[in-house]
């Protein structure tokens, strides 16, 4: 893959040169021309969160650098996608730049053409600096930000690798050792586990819909696929049932009571609190985590790649990108903001105050990026390792929202002693015609 | 509807002095025509429009007919969305008509600081709902809630309370209830003060117990006003969203999906319009079902009892 990769740069950049030379006879390079939209006013749409807070921190500094005027505004993620999704639909979106969540709205924007093409701009000396390249970007980013016919319709933005958070001081004191397989997880869970002290082994999301980040981890270690070749849903196989019986025994016998209603806020607030001594999410988390005023294990936490499971190691991978609305009359404005955005300054800052992971490799992979991170080195390397692990977590199909809640429902429902098999069972049914009205119409 | 009659009548004994013209009411109903267009009924000939198609954000649209409603049997959420609602509205007209009545007749009593007290027990109704949910899904927390807390001090075991899915809808109702009780409760004494204190002069002189004078003169005279407060309740209950979805968002599972809940994910979570609409209008025959069916037995309830005719 990298060979191929590579080769593939190298001949971009040769044809790109032979290009250039046959049209000016020399070898000069094109600049591109910052200023060329000067004036020009965007408006952006972002979900709340650190990314969001990253770009609007910055923003001045696009200001000076383009003389592009920037007016953005955060809103919470679920409002955030409805607000956009019904704007795009109206064909007459408000906001030139959109913050899209590619787990839950990649094929949805395909499908309904609403994100403007920047295969082209990316070509473009005069729009694209030499550094932006596409091979930089990571396997997991390139396959969310193309549609089938290999146009980027987005650029990749922020990574969300799901690792293992662990108490050391809880490890210690009951001489547990960090665990590499599933199955050592489990025993170390239950070892952990004092439900008289109101300490437990593990944590991780019950609630419905956010249950299917964290199991479709466990899924694809079990060697778990999502659609099969002629795309059919296959998360109620042998796979999927092993799964779910490891979800059940550890939201049940080794978690803090309710937890079939938590969602990653309440799971936190469990391990911050020092009561649960394992979590599996996101690797965004690391900032409360390790701030003294919301955080009771300031220091005390391990960073490291979810456990292997029989069939393989991987971590779930679910992304954010930046993308143009179809409808924008400042397509090319657009596009600087968008690469700007995703650009190693940019990118770099965002790691550094643990805000999020750039898709950019050499963003992630530079010595001195990665010097200026002001988290745990223990969990820098995390993300280093779950890059190379990384696998999407989520069946990329339209009804993903359906999917959630569906098959999220069948796993709460585990957590209150129903059998796996037949609840996935019970669940496909609902949803198999679901996926085929989507896919056909 | 009465304007309608009255036309005829108007025009007849105007005939013979003048002749004819057109009727000059028109410019005056013609605002409050346009307005009952505009904002009844057309935003439901076009729920009904779109309920007939395939109407998905971001795909064409194309005429299904009644492709849609035929999915609501096959859709065991759907049905179990039924199911939830029905279970969740008997509870939440129940437990407050009882609890309601009971505090009017305590509150009806004449006591120091009686509307002092009066006026704190209402203060839960002017409470906002996602106020009032936040509250309690902090209480309902099973390892550092207040509620497991109360019951620990009388020796009862923790609950689960909204995260177990057996529990969580009494838990709602239990929410619903505490916030809806004091509305019944404003109903009923007005009713009470309403009633004759011969009846209950008679009765004891007859020697009637507290419980007979309660039973065969208290509750037929205020039956009228619990049909009102029952009714209130009723379509309020039916159509609760906020308190739901603040504090459960129809979980655990899909344990506490009402149907209004699911018609909000249906629409603009899986931004499927066409199906969303269908489920809007069974949901609104629904609620015109038990409307109806509340009315009927008002009627049958008055006929029976003629002192209730007169209220």
């Amino acid at each position: 893959m990298p060979h191929h990769l590579i080769s593939r740069r190298q001949m971009l950049a040769g044809t790109a040169a032979t290009g250039a030379l046959a049209l000016t006879g020399s070898p000069a390079r094109a600049e591109v021309n910052w200023k060329k939209y000067s004036g020009t006013t965007l408006e952006v749409i972002l979900a709340k969160g650190p990314r969001g807070d990253n770009l609007q921190k910055y923003i001045k500094e696009f200001t000076e650098l383009t003389g592009i005027k920037v007016e953005s505004e955060q809103i919470p993620e679920q409002q955030q996608r409805q607000k956009a999704v019904i704007e795009l639909a109206s064909g007459k979106p408000s906001f030139d730049v959109i913050h899209l969540s590619y787990h839950v709205q990649k094929r949805q924007f395909e499908k309904a053409g609403w994100l403007a093409d920047m295969s082209g701009y990316m070509k473009d000396p005069t729009l694209t600096a030499p550094d932006l390249v596409e091979s930089d970007f990571s396997a997991a980013g390139l396959q969310y930000a193309k549609n089938d016919k290999g146009q980027m319709l987005s650029l990749p933005w922020s990574v969300d690798y799901f690792i293992l958070y662990y108490n050391k001081e809880l490890f210690q004191k009951k001489g547990v050792a960090v665990p590499k397989t599933l199955d050592e997880m489990v025993a170390a869970a239950e070892k952990l586990t004092d439900a008289k002290d109101g300490t437990f082994g593990f944590v991780g999301r019950g609630l419905r819909n956010a249950n299917m980040t964290l199991w479709t981890n466990f899924y694809l270690n079990y060697g778990g696929e999502f659609l099969d070749g002629k795309g059919n849903i296959l998360t109620d196989g042998p796979e999927a049932i092993a799964a779910t019986k490891l979800y059940q025994t550890l939201l049940t016998k080794v978690a803090p009571p309710g937890v079939a209603g938590f969602n990653w806020m309440e799971s936190m607030a469990s391990f911050t609190q020092g009561r649960s001594a394992m979590w599996i999410d996101g690797v965004g988390w690391a900032p409360p985590l390790e701030d003294p005023a919301a955080s009771r294990v300031v220091g005390k936490v391990g960073y490291t790649v979810v456990p292997a499971g029989p069939k393989g190691q991987y971590s779930a991978t679910y992304g954010d990108g930046i993308g143009i609305a179809a409808a924008s009359k400042n397509k090319e404005a657009a596009y600087l903001l968008c690469q700007w955005v995703v650009s190693k300054k940019q990118g770099a800052r965002l790691l550094q105050a643990g805000g999020g992971v750039p898709f950019r490799n050499s963003i992630l992979n530079d010595p001195e990026v990665q010097q200026g991170v002001k988290m745990p080195k223990e969990w820098l390397q995390s993300v280093v390792d779950s890059a190379k692990i990384s696998k999407l977590g989520l069946p990329v199909v339209i009804p993903v929202a359906e999917f959630r809640d569906i098959v999220g429902a069948a796993l709460t429902s585990t957590l209150s002693g129903a059998d796996p098999a037949t609840e996935l069972k019970k669940a496909h049914e609902q949803y198999r015609p679901i996926l085929e009205r989507s896919e056909k119409a | 509807m009465s304007v309608v009659t009255e036309a005829p009548a108007v025009a007849q004994r105007a005939a013979p002095e003048r002749e004819w013209r057109p009727p000059s009411y028109w410019p005056f109903v013609i605002p409050a025509l346009v307005v009952v267009l505009a904002v009844i009924i057309f935003p439901w000939v076009f729920t009904i429009w779109m309920s007939l198609n395939e109407w998905k954000v971001g795909s064409p649209i194309t005429f299904v007919g009644l492709a849609n409603y035929l999915r609501l049997p096959a859709d065991p959420r759907f049905v179990e969305a039924v199911g939830h609602t029905l279970v969740y509205t008997a509870l939440s007209v129940l437990l407050p008509l009882i609890l309601g009545t009971l505090a009017a007749i305590v509150f009806h009593q004449q006591f120091a600081a009686r509307g002092f007290l009066r006026g704190i027990f209402i203060m839960p109704m002017m409470a906002t709902p996602v106020a009032i949910a936040l509250v309690w899904t902090m209480m309902f927390h099973p390892q550092l809630g207040v509620l497991n807390y109360l019951l620990s001090l009388v020796g009862l075991p923790p609950q689960l309370w909204v995260f177990n899915p057996t529990t969580v809808i009494p838990s709602l109702v239990l929410v619903e209830t505490w916030q809806w009780t004091p509305l019944v409760m404003l109903i009923v004494l007005g009713g009470l003060a309403a009633i004759p204190t011969e009846p209950y002069e008679s009765a004891q002189i007859d020697g009637a117990s507290f419980w007979q004078v309660f039973r065969f003169i208290t509750l037929p005279l205020i039956m009228p006003f619990l049909f009102i407060a029952g009714m209130i309740r009723m379509i309020d209950a039916v159509k609760s969203f906020d308190i739901i979805f603040a504090i459960t968002q129809g979980g655990p599972g899909s344990a506490s999906e009402t149907i209004n809940v699911y018609l909000y994910s249906v629409a603009f979570v899986y931004y499927d319009l066409g199906y969303g609409s269908a489920i809007a209008v069974v949901f609104f025959l629904l609620i015109v079902a038990l409307a109806a069916l509340l009315l009927y037995m008002r009627k049958r309830m008055l006929w029976t009892s003629e002192l209730g005719s007169g209220a």
